[in-house]
Formats: C-alpha cells, structure tokens, sequence
C-alpha cells in the first residue's frame, strides 16, 4: 500500500518555485507551477550536481540554475541537446496540504 | 518716355515673396502694388511651429520687414483684402478703390480645410495656417490646459508637439492607421507615435471626428467610436485646399487650383499665379522647395526671359524638436519594386530605400536622417545605383567601398578550430550538424551546444553556417530574445513603455509569448525591464530571478554560497572586521578571501545558515554588498588627498559617496566603479563600467571600460568642476544606462551599441540630465534597501521544508 507523508500546506512552496525535502535518499525538491501543479524531483542535476531547487521554473519545466540544463518535471527527461534525468517521485496535494509518497524511502532501504 | 510696368501682386506669402526679390534683383523697374489680407508682410510660415513651441518669436520669422518694402518702392495695402478683379479694364479692387495692372500675380495660397461637423464653429476651434492661429494655440496651451489637435499630418503634429512643449495636454486624432501616412510608411509612423507618446501626447489613430461639442465654446471632440476627449482648444489640420474664391469669381479656368502653365500664366495672358493656390500639370503644391521653383520661373518670365517650371521631387521633414524624419519619393508598395530596409530599434532607427529597377525612387528615414539629402539627390538623378546597392543603405560613407568578405578567415579554419569555447565545439561539428538539418541558430545550438553558453562566438557560429548554408542562410544580426518569442529584447523594452505593460504575464499575453511561462531566459530580463520601467508600480517577481539575485549570494559548484558584506569605497574598520571574523567562526565558513572589488568574501555558506549570518553582520551595521547582483557592486578607490602625496582630490570620500548614492540600484549588467586621486590611477578606474580620474581642476569622468571576458579602456565621457556635478552625471549616466540597454549588456557593450556620442549628448543637456537624475532617485526610493535584513527576519523560508531523515532514523 502506498504511504503518503504530510509534508507542508501547499501555500509554504512558492508559485513557479520549490522547497526541499531533506530524505535519507538525498534531498527532493517539491516544485509548484503557476497554476498549483505539484512536482518531486530528485534536488540534484545529472550533469553536475546543481539544485534544481533553485533553478527557474516555466511552465512545467525547470532549467538548473548553475549550467542551464532544462528538465520537463513530468518526466524528469532533461530537453535539448542534453542526455540524461532525475529521479520523479509521486505526490499529490490534498485540502491544501503536500502528500509525498514514502515508498521509496523504503525501496531505497531495501536496496 | 514709356509708361512703368504696373505690377499688381495679390498675396504676401513666401512664394510671392521669394518671387519679388528675384524680380528686384534681375533689376525689375516697375511699380509694385502688393495686397495682403493679413494685417503684416511677409513671413518665414514655416517656422511658425518654432514661434508656436516658444523656440522662436514673431520677428525672429519676419523675411521682409517694412524697410525692405520702402527701399523697393513697394506700395503695401497690407490688412486690405482685395474683393475683385475687373479683368476687362484690368484693375483690381479692394474696399477702399481699385488699382490698375499691367500685369496681375495671384497669390492666395491655401485656406485649411474643416471639416464638416457639428460644433466646428465654436469659440476655440482653430487652425493652423497664420499668425493669428499661432497666437490663438499659445493662449490656450497654458500647463494643464487641454488641446485636441484633428489630423496627424505634418502640420497637426508640429501643432500639437509645439502645444505639448508649452505644457497643454495634447491628444491628436488621425483618421488613418498612421501618423502622416502620406510621408512615412506604416514602421516610421509607428516609431513617430512612440516618440511622441513618449513626449506625452497622446495619440488616436484610425479615429473619425463625429463632433466637435460644447456650450458657447469648444468643451470635448468626440469620435465615430463613442470616445471622447476634453478641449479647451481644439486644431483642426486636416488638410489644405487652394484659396481660388478670387479667380473662381473672375472666371479664370480653375480646376483644383487655379491653372497655370509653365510660365505660370493663368488663363487670361496678363494673369500669373503661383503658390499653393495653383494647380499645373494636374498638381497641386504645398511643400516650400516647388514654390520657391515657381516664384522663379515666374520673375523671369515677368522680365521677358525663357523659363518654364518642370516640379521636381520633394522631400519631407518633420519640425519637431527631437524628431528626425525624413522622407522623399515614392514609397508606396508596387510590383516592380523592392525594399531595402534596415532596422535598429535600440536607436530607433528605420531606414527603407524603394528601388524600381535600378533606380531608387523613394526614401523613407526615421531616427537617423543624416544621409536624407544624398538619398534625395540619387532620387532625383534618377541614376543608376546597382554598382552600390549592396551598401546604398549605409549612405554615401560606404557608396563604392571596398567590399572585403567578412567571411574569407572563417572560411579557412580547419575542421577541428573550436568555435565554442564554453562548449567545446568544434568547426567540423558545427557544420556536421548544419549538414544534418540545423539549419538555424537555435537548431544548431540545441545539437551542439555551440554558443549556447556565453554567446560570445554567436557571430563565427553565423559566419559557419552562412559558408555551409550558403544563399539559404540570412544571419539575424538582432535575434529575438529567446524561443518565446519573435520580438528582441529592443522591441520588447519599448513596446513595455508604449504600451504600458506592467507585469510579466501582460509582457506574455500583448506580445504574443509562445510559451507558458516564458524561460529561464527571457522571465530575468522581463523582471528588470519591468523594475526599470516601472519602479513605482511594478512588484520584483523572485521566482523570475536568477538563483544569485534570488538568495542574495553567488551560488557556488557545491550548491554553498558567498557572503560579501559591503564596504564604503573599500574603507573597513577593526570592529567590522571582528565581526566579519565571528561569524566565519560561527558558521565554519571554509574560506575567507579579499576580493577584487576591495571588501571580503565569506565563501562556501550553506543556505540555511544565510539569514543567521546576515543576521549577524547587520547588527555590526554591515549591509549586503550585492556581490551576485546585475546591479551596483563596488566603487573602489584608492587614497586620495587624506594620505598620498599626489593625490589631487579626496578620491576616497568621493568613492563612499557614490557607493552610497548607487547601492541597491538594478541595472542590466553588473556596474562597477573606481575613483582614482589622481592620474597614476591606484584604482584601476579606467577599466572600470564607470571610473572617475581626479585631476588638479577637477574630475574626468569616463565609461565603457572591461576587465572581464573583454579587455578595453574606458572612454572620455565628460569632465566635472565639482564633486555634487560628478555624482549628478553618474546617476544620469546610469539612468540612461537602466532605460535603454539590453538585459545582461554590460555598459561597454551597450556603449558600442548606442554611441558615446549619443549618451554624452543626453548627460549634458542640463534638462535631460536632471530628469535622469530624478528617475534614478525615484528608483532608489523603492530599490535602496537591505536584502539581508528583509531576508533575516524569515530564516525558516531558506531552511528544508521538511527533515525526513529523522523520521526514517527511527
């Protein structure tokens, strides 16, 4: 059964913005779109570790704020000329409160 | 002993006018009778606009003064309008008695045309065509008065241009789509109407008077379209039409105008007429160049000599103080005939040459209107340009230069010369990738990442694909500003200002973004146009900022920041430096260093120990030194007069003063200053954006210097007498600098763009130079504050949302 854990009202993560999550798998980023989509994304670019917390978000994508790299949040595939993706992890948002799925803190412990 | 030729002339105008003296200095001997209906002789009709905008008094315009008349012997019935012509007997009446002629000179010009509507007749309805009108706009143009101004023509604009300079509220009603449509093509009248909205007059196109209302005088004007504007005076310039009334009674033949031949004879052999009441070869005219032709061919013919009026081409230009236009030919569009056009809408600038063949037939110039006459004269030679075609747009500097190919050293690289530097990319690659279908910039950037980081190599990357593309590639010299959209940067800052759009997501929806959202491109640029534009009504949008300016520190490769507290012109103190050294022990701050900008860096600050540590450096009275920021960074300085022996001046205190005057302030690029006591320059002022060099008589002030991915010396701007004039020009120069550059244009490359020239004329005109001044103080009143004690007072916003590796621990 999946477990979702509270994690803030929806109303602490800025609009075209992110907060962190610190996890025992490294730190997730929880991105809100201009209109209140929710995304979790693992907080680290492929190309050299930049946090994609920090990045621009448009539309629903997010380019990482030290080498530009652009990634599409629903995917986590990065666009362009660029190879390579982040992790996505299942979230929802529920009377106003952000819900991130714990399972993969237990998958990570099971690996 | 042969009777004096009686020469009768009806109208004391400039055709008429310039006709009399050349008739006096071929020596004419007759008697010269000249009636005018206006109360005066003849004056300078074009400079009335100068007269009406306060440039230029009544007499300054005055051509023939009453000694001029007296001295030629000419009988002046000046304020005596003439009623009648009795051609029979030729003698000509006006109230007061008849003169006799041998010969006769029509010279009634042009009466304004109104236009039918309710309400033309009130008290306050005017035109523009004399004197009187004139002295009519200038009582009613009072600061705070109101004037509609009907017709977008030359005359209605220099009429409402000259009113808004005296301060009234102009609005200008034009029922075309474009201001002076007969002159310009639809892209000069739009950048006509931006100057002058800019100017605050405001302008309606496409609009049709209904009426003019009010009760016992002029009140409001209002359209077809329901709007309607306030007036206390209203202009109507919408037209001329030759003044016949006079020959039409004498039953001249007229058609549109009175008919006249090549020798401007009229139909009755002993009548001339010349003007703009004439009409020859199916023409009317009503520009000075074909009169002044007239008047002539007319004298010569009045002296029994052979001359016969052929019109010639004209060429337009606007009187409007500030407002460069230019116009000559034909332009309209046609089959047969190609444009050659060029565009700079940083400067303002549009130029479009009309070519038929190989001649070119029109001109249309806006901005820059200095090679306007050469232009004119290739029109009229009707000459062959297609020797000079690749450079006629350029003006006669380039006619028949040398035409080297820019593009011979690119060609000769090999295949494996890097292009891109940032990336690594290779000729081979780029035109690999050319050959595989990029066929444009950004299709090349996206397979190889060539140029796509600094943009520095944009050109030779252009220069590659025009030698693989070959005719298939046009390089865009001013691309647009990113994918989004099509506009560049230039057009988007000032459609930001014409129309008035204040926030981002207006920016997206009137400009017709192609994306949601924009990019992490253009949304940073539209935050600090919007900032520059509008200081006062525009809120900074954070999420549209780059990391840096977002948390107030340069992120480095680990993710950690740098903490650079500000110090004045460099000038620290033991107390400020213990403090410094306590919170690099508090927050085991990895390294300390001393900066380039003369303060230091407190690197490798994890996020959420920022606000604690600003925290801490506030309370020793530090503030943040915006050492991430596309805005003021530092001012350095060296010692000046307080201790070196060769210091001229106290470069040091100058230095504080104007880091004090700046800080805060956002500007498109980083802005870094020096202040040098003296020539020897300890403080590297000349390789600053900004950089002052004191010298025994005062400051010389000189901008547009790099020491970055450029090297380049700063170049002499202005010099100043005294400190409070240094900080005045500085703020202009910066102002002007926040208004017009590109997002991301350091000074330098800003400068390159625009000219020196052209930033020195606007810092030195007093009047330009304060408002500057006044808008960079506006500015400052919102932006001059502390980040770090706003950002201080919210610690938890920059700490982890949520901790899970607790709850997993347990």
């Amino acid at each position: 059964m999946t477990t979702f854990i509270d994690i803030a009202a929806l109303e602490d993560i800025p609009r075209q913005g992110a907060r962190v999550v610190k996890t025992p798998a490294g730190c997730i980023a929880i991105f809100r779109t201009a209109d209140d989509q929710l995304f979790a994304l693992e907080d680290r670019c492929p190309h050299k570790g930049g946090p994609l917390s920090e990045g621009i978000v448009h539309g629903t994508s997010v380019t990482c704020p030290l080498h530009g790299w652009v990634f599409d949040m629903t995917t986590g595939q990065a666009q362009g000329a660029d190879e390579g993706a982040v992790r996505t992890f299942p979230m929802r948002h529920e009377g106003g409160r952000v819900l991130l799925d714990s399972d993969f803190m237990a998958r990570r412990s099971a690996a | 002993m042969i009777a004096r030729q009686r020469l009768v002339v009806i109208g004391a105008g400039m055709a008429s006018g310039r006709m009399l003296e050349q008739l006096f200095q071929a020596g004419f001997d007759g008697e010269v009778t000249l009636f005018n209906a206006e109360p005066r002789g003849n004056y300078n009709r074009l400079m009335l606009s100068p007269v009406l905008s306060g440039e230029k008094t009544y007499e300054q315009i005055v051509t023939h003064d009453a000694d001029w008349y007296a001295a030629h012997g000419v009988d002046c019935r000046f304020g005596e309008a003439v009623v009648k012509i009795e051609r029979e007997d030729r003698v000509v009446y006006s109230n007061a008695g008849g003169v006799p002629y041998d010969a006769l000179v029509i010279a009634t010009g042009s009466a304004p045309f109104m236009i039918p509507v309710s309400g033309r007749d009130l008290p306050g309805v005017v035109t523009y065509r004399d004197l009187e009108d004139t002295n009519a706009m200038i009582a009613a143009s009072a600061p705070g008065s109101k004037a509609v101004v009907i017709g977008g023509g030359l005359l209605g604009l220099e009429a409402a241009a000259a009113m808004a300079a005296r301060g009234a509220e102009v609005t200008v009603i034009h029922l075309m789509g474009h201001l002076m449509e007969r002159q310009l093509d639809p892209a000069a009248g739009y950048l006509l109407q931006k100057d002058l909205e800019a100017r605050g007059i405001r302008i309606h196109c496409k609009g049709a008077t209904k009426a003019i209302l009010g009760n016992g005088k002029v009140e409001a004007v209002l359209l077809e379209d329901g709007t309607i504007y306030d007036a206390d005076l209203v202009c109507m310039a919408v037209g001329i039409r030759p003044e016949t009334r006079l020959a039409n009674d004498a039953h001249l033949e007229v058609g549109r105008g009175i008919t006249v031949d090549d020798q401007l004879r009229t139909s009755d052999p002993a009548i001339f007429a010349l003007g703009e009441c004439v009409e020859h070869d199916d023409q009317l005219f009503g520009l000075v160049a074909p009169l002044y032709d007239q008047a002539k061919v007319l004298a010569a013919t009045l002296m029994g000599q052979d001359a016969a009026f052929q019109p010639v081409q004209t060429a337009t230009k606007l009187k409007v103080t500030g407002v460069d236009l230019f116009s000559a030919g034909n332009f309209a569009d046609a089959p047969g005939r190609e444009d050659i056009v060029f565009r700079d809408p940083g400067r303002g600038v549009y130029k479009r040459l009309i070519l038929e063949g190989e001649r070119l037939i029109g001109a249309v110039l806006y901005g820059d209107t200095a090679d306007g006459s050469w232009f004119f004269d290739l029109i009229k030679q009707g000459r062959d340009v297609s020797d000079m075609r690749d450079t006629l747009i350029f003006g006669p500097a380039f006619a028949g230069g040398v035409t080297a190919n820019p593009l011979a050293a690119v060609a000769a690289l090999p295949p494996e010369a890097e292009i891109c530097g940032c990336n690594g990319v290779c000729k081979g690659k780029i035109i690999t990738a050319i050959e595989g279908g990029a066929t444009t910039l950004d299709a090349v950037r996206s397979a190889t990442k060539a140029s796509a980081s600094c943009g520095t190599c944009t050109g030779l990357v252009e220069q590659v694909m025009a030698l693989t593309l070959g005719d298939g590639f046009t390089a865009n010299a001013n691309p647009p500003m990113c994918k989004c959209t099509d506009h560049t940067h230039e057009d988007v800052r000032r459609l930001i200002k014409s129309m008035g759009l204040k926030s981002i997501p207006a920016v997206m929806q009137e400009l017709g973004w192609k994306t949601v959202g924009g990019c992490a491109s253009c949304r940073p640029a539209l935050n600090y146009y919007l900032i520059a534009d509008w200081p006062t009504e525009y809120t900074d949008d954070r999420q549209s900022r780059l990391v840096n300016e977002r948390n107030h520190g340069n992120i480095q490769k680990d993710g950690t920041y740098s903490v650079v507290p500000r110090m004045w012109g460099g000038v620290t103190s033991p107390a400020e430096l213990r403090a410094i050294a306590d919170a690099a022990d508090r927050y085991n701050v990895p390294m300390v260093k001393v900066t380039g900008g003369q303060r230091i860096d407190l690197l490798g600050v994890k996020k959420e120990d920022l606000p604690a540590i600003w925290s801490d450096l506030n309370a020793a009275g530090m503030v943040s030194g915006h050492a991430y920021a596309k805005g003021l960074r530092t001012v350095k300085t060296c010692v000046g007069t307080e201790f070196c022996r060769f210091g001229t001046q106290d470069s040091t205190g100058l230095g504080i003063k104007l880091e004090k005057l700046l800080w805060g302030s956002w500007t498109p690029a980083k802005v870094k200053l020096g202040v040098s006591g003296c020539p020897r320059n300890c403080a590297e002022a000349t390789c600053k954006d900004i950089g002052v060099v004191c010298v025994d008589s005062g400051y010389e002030i000189s901008v547009a210097g790099a020491a970055g991915m450029d090297v380049k010396e700063t170049e002499f701007l202005c010099k100043a007498a005294t400190e409070a004039e240094v900080m005045e020009i500085i703020a202009a120069f910066t102002q002007l600098y926040r208004e017009n550059a590109r997002y991301l244009h350091r000074i330098y490359k800003w400068v390159a763009k625009v000219g020196l020239d052209w930033c020195r004329a606007q810092v030195e005109d007093p009047a330009t130079r304060r408002a500057l001044h006044d808008r960079f103080l506006i500015s400052q009143s919102v932006y001059q504050t502390d980040p770090w004690a706003e950002h201080a007072a919210t610690p938890a916003e920059w700490a982890p949302i949520a901790d899970l590796t607790l709850r997993a621990a347990e």
